[in-house]
């Protein structure tokens, strides 16, 4: 039989507001264990949450960003559970009455826009952090004490809910690299996985292909890379799809990734089922965004990513067009081409040459003159030119003044040299390899220290190899 | 001048705050001197008494002093709410209605002793013993605020705050002799008062007669940014002067003043005040409110412990206030919290537990929200006929100290008529109207949301006209 793996993600995402959810206490990282703290997170008697409105406007901007309707009423709730990292005994969070809804975002593929549903975006509050010393497993089990930092507590998150509208571990992947990419062209957090401002479980079922059925998912938590989210859905489909073939069914379990073994761990079943006791949070009156303040907020927002993938994909590929998008490159890439460079090179110099951080700082005139140029300075130049272009008031003009090497009688000789040196590889390009054609090049670049004519150097190889 | 003549001319017995404040304006006494006096009384009379869990020494403003009940934060002073859980536990900031309390002069004069988490109609519930109606030590002052309503009553403040959820600034100060004001929900900041039912908790007055209570009430009332649910006030307070009813409406709900359990001498003083408001020209008649009476109680008995249960989370002997240790986390949080918290506390919890739980959510908290709206909606028309509504505030006069402590339903019955208004979020007035087995009786007073001023014009024409004599008659 074959099976169709069918997955739904829950996202995290840390907003970097300058102050807390509920309290005024400074949000993000810095300073000492336990000092971005006041009676309000650290739930001293009496203190009361006062909503933090930009975090309210935020998370309609991403709702809207994601296609979402926004309710005229929201309704924070408690959602009541005892544990170190709760210091009121509840969490505060949006529940039946989230702030955006029945949303959908559009990941371009090769088959065309993949729909995922966005079935809520919800504004709640971060819990603490707590460090468990002693025991085995880090956890608050056989810990001999636990230590807790309020720092966190409090720290705006939205919870952004998708359908299980996923079928792949890479159609995983290209979601959330799109989503991230929104979240961080938006200004409202930095969504990196590794330091949790961005954080994913993925809901994982199963299901002969074809059906719409809906079987028993299990949770995935603890994965802190993109990779390991995919890593972990295709080792728990397998899981799944083993467990079926056996005649067993599946149980609902909740499932830590371990990254160093990519294994997954069962968390030991609870001996009762959660029930949070949610209801309306007293302290808090509904939040009622007035229609001008979203007209306003979807007036505000950027050329969405998938958009801008399914523009660039008219010049190039699906796969370059993702990798520029998702990177936050292609700005740069259609103003360089704007200014006069062929689209394809600029792509590839763009996407395998810069660093995502440079992009912003690039004089795309500039980094035009260079890609027009690419074949006639030495490569090392053209090196040295990429590792300084987002310095301020970069001039490629130097640069372009120093020509390559294209003299056939200065390079032939090293040519040769190189072929009769490596016969193993020759015997091999001529047995089919042709991707060996760049050692070559790559080691006649080397012995010129950098100023041969690659595409000169490319071209007399292929010749002597031919022959 | 010395501590003796400052005796003979500060009776705090007598002595309103109004008129303190004039005693210190003309500089007939300091606000040192004023602070003593009172603590003088307390050092005399609350060994007896127990009004106050502690009292402060040395004044921190010049002028009239005011006791806190002790669900309100002071920062630097042992904050307990009457439970141990609490012992030792020392806020790091103001309440707002502290802070405001301070801004305008009015030095804090102790805390004073309430039933656990303002759980309780006797003030028999707290961890550190019950407090004593002056007009009868052997008679509870009524709860749970009966700290601030007796410490009043027996001259050891001029005035006092207290908190509100069922009917626990009321009842007691029916019990007591006093003037209470719950206000309207929102208009009185909760920050920093130590929750009980977050939707119906309510920080009001207490006083000796309704200009203070106004004056009181003016001082801390009003929009405050730390309170999400607070308001501003529609029209500043204005202080109650004159006798004169005429054009007030006043209804008499059917139900609150027929309700199976009111004592005679309670509704003939009841009665008494009601003729006197006619004679002072308002116009009375009858109204009904049957289902706010009817469920009124069940729901609230719903709502506050759902709330309840939530918002006692917190004491988990992780940062503050008591721990009791253990062999795990889980361990040392039901340790700490079945030592710390006493029987009522924990019947709450269970209760609030109870009704929030998966399966029981809409039968029990849903849907005493929907009754909670018609309660809300059966007052709203009443209030299209009438200005004011009236009944006794307590069933009873001060019953005896451990008559009700076994039976936790008679005690809940003791708010049978405070509760359904509280649930619909409205002011009441406590007004002492007379006496019954030499004991004080209270009228209650309700109006619309925001119609406080209505109620203190109407408090004080009753209060000159029947001319109470708030002062225990065995301290006279």
């Amino acid at each position: 039989m074959t099976w169709q793996p069918v997955v739904g993600l829950e996202i995290h995402v840390q907003l970097k507001t300058r102050t807390k959810m509920f309290c005024r206490c400074a949000n993000g990282f810095g300073g000492g264990e336990n000092t971005q703290t006041c009676p309000v997170c650290l739930a001293l008697p009496g203190a009361l949450p006062v909503p933090n409105r930009i975090a309210l406007e935020w998370t309609l901007k991403l709702g809207l960003a994601l296609g979402c309707e926004i309710p005229k009423r929201a309704v924070f709730a408690r959602k009541n559970y005892f544990y170190p990292d709760s210091p009121k005994g509840y969490q505060i969070s949006q529940y039946d009455l989230p702030s955006c809804v029945n949303g959908r975002m559009l990941v371009p593929s090769s088959a065309g826009d993949h729909e995922v549903g966005i079935v809520r975006a919800h504004l709640e509050e971060d819990a603490a952090k707590t460090v468990h010393v002693g025991g085995r497993t880090g956890r608050i089990g056989g810990a001999e004490h636990s230590l807790v930092d309020f720092n966190r507590v409090g720290t705006p998150l939205v919870e952004i809910v998708t359908g299980p509208d996923i079928h792949s571990s890479e159609d995983a992947r290209r979601f959330l690299q799109l989503l991230r990419q929104t979240i961080v062209e938006l200004g409202i957090s930095d969504a990196e996985m590794e330091k949790g401002t961005l954080r994913v479980d993925a809901n994982v079922s199963v299901r002969p292909a074809g059906s719409a059925e809906l079987r028993t998912r299990c949770e995935l938590k603890n994965m802190n890379s993109f990779r390991f989210v995919a890593q972990g859905i295709d080792a728990e489909v397998a899981r799944q799809i083993a467990v079926y073939e056996a005649g067993g069914e599946v149980v609902q379990e909740t499932y830590d990734f371990d990254a160093s073994s990519g294994a997954l761990t069962a968390r030991r079943s609870k001996e009762e089922a959660d029930d949070y006791r949610y209801f309306p949070e007293p302290d808090l009156v509904p939040v009622e965004p007035p229609a001008e303040l979203v007209e306003r907020l979807r007036g505000e927002l950027p050329e969405l990513p998938s958009v801008r993938i399914r523009r660039l994909e008219r010049e190039l590929d699906l796969d370059r067009a993702l990798v520029l998008v998702t990177g936050g490159l292609d700005r740069l890439y259609e103003a360089t081409v704007a200014a006069g460079a062929e689209p394809l090179p600029v792509a590839n110099l763009i996407a395998n040459r810069l660093a995502t951080s440079a992009g912003d700082a690039v004089d795309a005139s500039q980094l035009a003159l260079l890609v027009g140029a690419r074949d006639r300075i030495p490569r090392a130049v053209l090196d040295d030119a990429l590792s300084h272009i987002d310095e301020p008031g970069f001039e490629a003009a130097p640069y372009l003044a120093q020509e390559a090497v294209s003299d056939t009688g200065e390079l032939e000789p090293v040519i040769a040299r190189i072929i009769d040196a490596n016969p193993g590889q020759v015997a091999a390009y001529r047995g089919g390899k042709e991707g060996l054609l760049g050692f070559f090049v790559g080691q006649v670049l080397k012995e010129t220290g950098g100023k041969a004519n690659a595409r000169v150097v490319s071209e007399l190889v292929r010749e002597r190899l031919g022959a | 001048m010395g501590v003796s003549s400052v005796s003979s001319v500060v009776d705090t017995l007598r002595l309103t705050a109004e008129e303190a404040a004039g005693l210190v304006e003309r500089k007939e006494v300091t606000g040192a001197e004023l602070h003593r006096a009172y603590l003088d009384a307390a050092a005399e009379r609350d060994p007896e008494l127990h009004c106050y869990l502690r009292l402060v020494d040395e004044p921190n403003g010049d002028g009239v002093p005011v006791a806190l009940k002790d669900v309100i934060s002071t920062h630097g002073i042992e904050t307990t709410a009457g439970s141990k859980i609490l012992a030792g536990y020392v806020p790091q900031f103001d309440s707002t209605v502290a802070a405001r309390c301070k801004a305008a002069g009015l030095p804090i004069i102790g805390k004073t002793n309430t039933d656990e988490f303002a759980m309780g109609s006797s003030t028999e519930n707290s961890a550190y013993g019950p407090t004593r109606n002056p007009w009868d030590p052997e008679r509870v002052p009524g709860g749970s605020g009966g700290g601030s309503a007796a410490a009043v009553s027996a001259g050891l403040a001029p005035w006092a705050l207290g908190s509100d959820t069922g009917g626990s600034i009321k009842q007691p100060s029916a019990l007591c002799g006093n003037v209470g004001l719950r206000p309207t929900y929102g208009t009185v900041s909760r920050y920093g008062i130590v929750a009980f039912a977050s939707s119906l908790d309510q920080v009001g007055p207490v006083a000796k007669n309704v200009r203070d209570c106004a004056l009181l009430y003016s001082l801390i009332a009003g929009r405050d940014e730390r309170d999400s649910t607070t308001v501003e006030l529609p029209e500043p307070v204005r202080l109650p002067e004159g006798e004169d009813l005429s054009g007030l409406r006043i209804g008499v709900p059917k139900e609150l003043n027929e309700a199976e359990g009111i004592e005679p001498g309670v509704t003939t003083a009841v009665q008494n005040a009601i003729e006197l408001a006619r004679s002072l020209g308002a116009e009375v008649g009858e109204c009904e409110l049957p289902r706010s009476v009817e469920y009124g109680l069940a729901c609230y008995y719903l709502i506050a412990p759902a709330e309840a249960s939530s918002n006692l989370a917190r004491y988990d002997g992780v940062r503050y206030g008591l721990r009791v240790d253990g062999e795990s986390y889980r361990e040392m949080v039901e340790r700490t919290r079945d030592v710390g918290f006493g029987d009522e506390p924990k019947r709450r919890i269970m209760l609030g537990t109870y009704a929030l739980s998966a399966g029981y959510f809409d039968a029990f908290y849903g849907q005493a929200q929907k009754v909670r709206t018609v309660i809300a909606r059966e007052h709203a028309a009443a209030f299209e006929r009438f200005d004011v509504l009236v009944s006794p505030t307590s069933p009873t006069v001060a019953f005896k100290l451990g008559e009700k402590a076994a039976n936790p339903l008679a005690m809940y019955l003791s708010d049978l008529l405070t509760i359904p208004s509280c649930m619909a979020g409205l002011p009441g007035l406590n007004v002492p109207c007379g006496l019954s087995e030499g004991l004080p009786v209270g009228l209650q007073l309700i109006g619309p949301q925001f119609s406080e001023n209505t109620l203190f014009r109407t408090g004080h024409a009753l209060e000159q006209a029947i001319g109470f004599d708030p002062v225990p008659e065995r301290l006279r």
